[in-house]
């Protein structure tokens, strides 16, 4: 039975994106996680990945059109399978929040194998799916140079015209934001003089290929308390919270020129500092080159803003839709701070929560990040 | 290897880890970072690229060697043959 491969939708705020290349032609073999297309959009060139394995019978859409999210963009055959010959099977059944997921991530449902009750298709096997296309192509670390679009899009970052339609999702979201979202917000300036000096040792003991950012320490602290705090890492749809079963950090990049993208670093409590370091300047590199994938744009369950050096002490942050929570952390500073009684110069950032009060309270949101400054004081367990 | 080469060299490893900045607009005596937002990520992945392609392993307590293009070619001088 030939299966349609579909245009995925990006995030909150995208509803069409225009075909810009074809990575396969009518024939081409495919497997799941292959990147098959690359599709102009708000968010950059983005390629798109296929989330099942098969041959290609057909191309729909041509190079050029424009075409809502969910257009058929070609049509697959079952790996080994003569077209049209195979029997439909019996319908799989499948969750609507499983169902609705997988739209947005580009899963076939019909391809997947159900883990509930009577072999129900759930929301975990989806993300699951999703999950494991993107770590099925997990590149060891690409040499910058190859990083360059083979095909029609400009190496330049993101072109001026996509620019203002960026500026537009922005004000979209974040507009849907504020309305719908009632923020409550929470900081804390928290002494990071032992991770910091734990970075700098650690950076000094390993060559500059397996350095870390304190951005990598507070990736990896914010995923696990997220695994272990409810209510923070997830979705809010249709009156009602759902947890993500598995914390996909988003790290929102800002782009040289204006514009921002916060692409998730999939599975984020499972990887070791380093390979969250690697995945993180990946992501950034691709990010500016404006070449992202499009599971990536849809899946972070929470978004981590960190403003970098030389900046700000403290940011407010905005939640993404229909996310629920957004960390930030201002710039690590040298101030004076009381220890056991004597003042002296620390390292401090502060860091702040902006949450959803549909989901959680302050109360929580304090333990949350109790729960986050706890684990960054004890870098060495990340 | 010359001053002229070496700064030639150090701009396209810059274009190289972004894509987004222009090489023919870099101020040689204007730090990075005033320049073109350039961030701790960008300065890390500048120091790969310099280790990758020049042999120079730059600390971290070198990177405001790095700052800008002059004192870039400056630091490299002394360090490549």
């Amino acid at each position: 039975m030939a299966s349609e491969f579909r245009l995925p939708a990006l995030g909150a705020d995208m509803d069409a994106g225009t075909i810009v290349a074809w990575q396969v032609a009518p024939g081409s073999r495919v497997k799941r996680g292959d990147v098959v297309a690359v599709v102009e959009t708000d968010k950059g060139a983005i390629d798109v990945e296929i989330f099942e394995d098969g041959v290609v019978r057909e191309i729909v859409v041509p190079v050029g059109q424009k075409v809502a999210v969910g257009t058929v963009l070609a049509r697959l055959d079952a790996e080994g399978e003569a077209a049209g010959s195979a029997p439909a099977g019996p319908r799989a059944k499948v969750s609507p929040a499983a169902r609705r997921r997988a739209h947005e991530l580009g899963v076939e449902v019909e391809s997947l194998q159900g883990s509930g009750a009577d072999g129900a298709i759930t929301l975990a096997d989806v993300e699951r799916a999703a999950g494991a296309a993107v770590a099925s192509q997990a590149p060891a670390l690409e040499e910058p140079a190859t990083l360059a679009p083979q095909g029609a899009v400009s190496t330049t970052g993101v072109p001026a015209d996509s620019r203002a339609s960026m500026r537009a999702a922005i004000a979209s979201a974040m507009s849907r934001s504020k309305r719908e979202i009632p923020h409550y917000y929470l900081s804390t300036t928290v002494d990071v003089t032992t991770a910091t000096e734990w970075l700098a040792a650690h950076n000094a003991a390993v060559p500059v290929t397996e350095r870390l950012l304190f951005a990598a320490l507070l990736v990896k602290a914010l995923a696990l308390t997220c695994r272990e705090t409810p209510g923070f890492s997830g979705f809010h749809r249709d009156g009602r919270y759902e947890e993500s079963p598995a914390v996909h950090v988003g790290v929102a990049v800002a782009l040289r020129g204006g514009g921002l993208v916060a692409p998730a670093i999939m599975n984020t409590a499972d990887q070791s500092l380093p390979a969250l370091m690697t995945a993180m300047r990946e992501l950034v590199a691709r990010a500016r080159a404006g070449r992202l994938r499009a599971s990536e744009l849809a899946a972070p369950t929470i978004v981590l803003t960190s403003l970098g050096e030389d900046s700000v002490d403290v940011v407010f942050p905005i939640i993404q839709p229909p996310q629920v929570a957004i960390v930030g952390a201002g710039t690590v500073v040298e101030r004076p701070w009381v220890v056991e009684g004597k003042i002296l110069p620390r390292q401090l950032v502060t860091l702040s929560l902006g949450a959803d009060h549909r989901v959680t309270d302050g109360r929580l949101g304090a333990q949350f990040m109790s729960k986050l400054v706890r684990k960054l004081g004890d870098p060495a367990t990340l | 290897m010359d001053r002229e080469e070496l700064s030639k060299r150090v701009l396209d490893l810059l274009t190289e880890i972004a894509p987004d900045v222009d090489p023919a607009s870099v101020i040689p005596g204007v730090a990075f970072r005033d320049q073109f937002d350039f961030d701790s990520m960008d300065t890390l992945n500048f120091a790969i690229a310099l280790h990758r392609e020049l042999g120079v392993e730059v600390p971290e307590s070198d990177y405001a060697k790095l700052a800008s293009l002059e004192k870039c070619v400056a630091y490299l001088a002394e360090r490549v043959s």
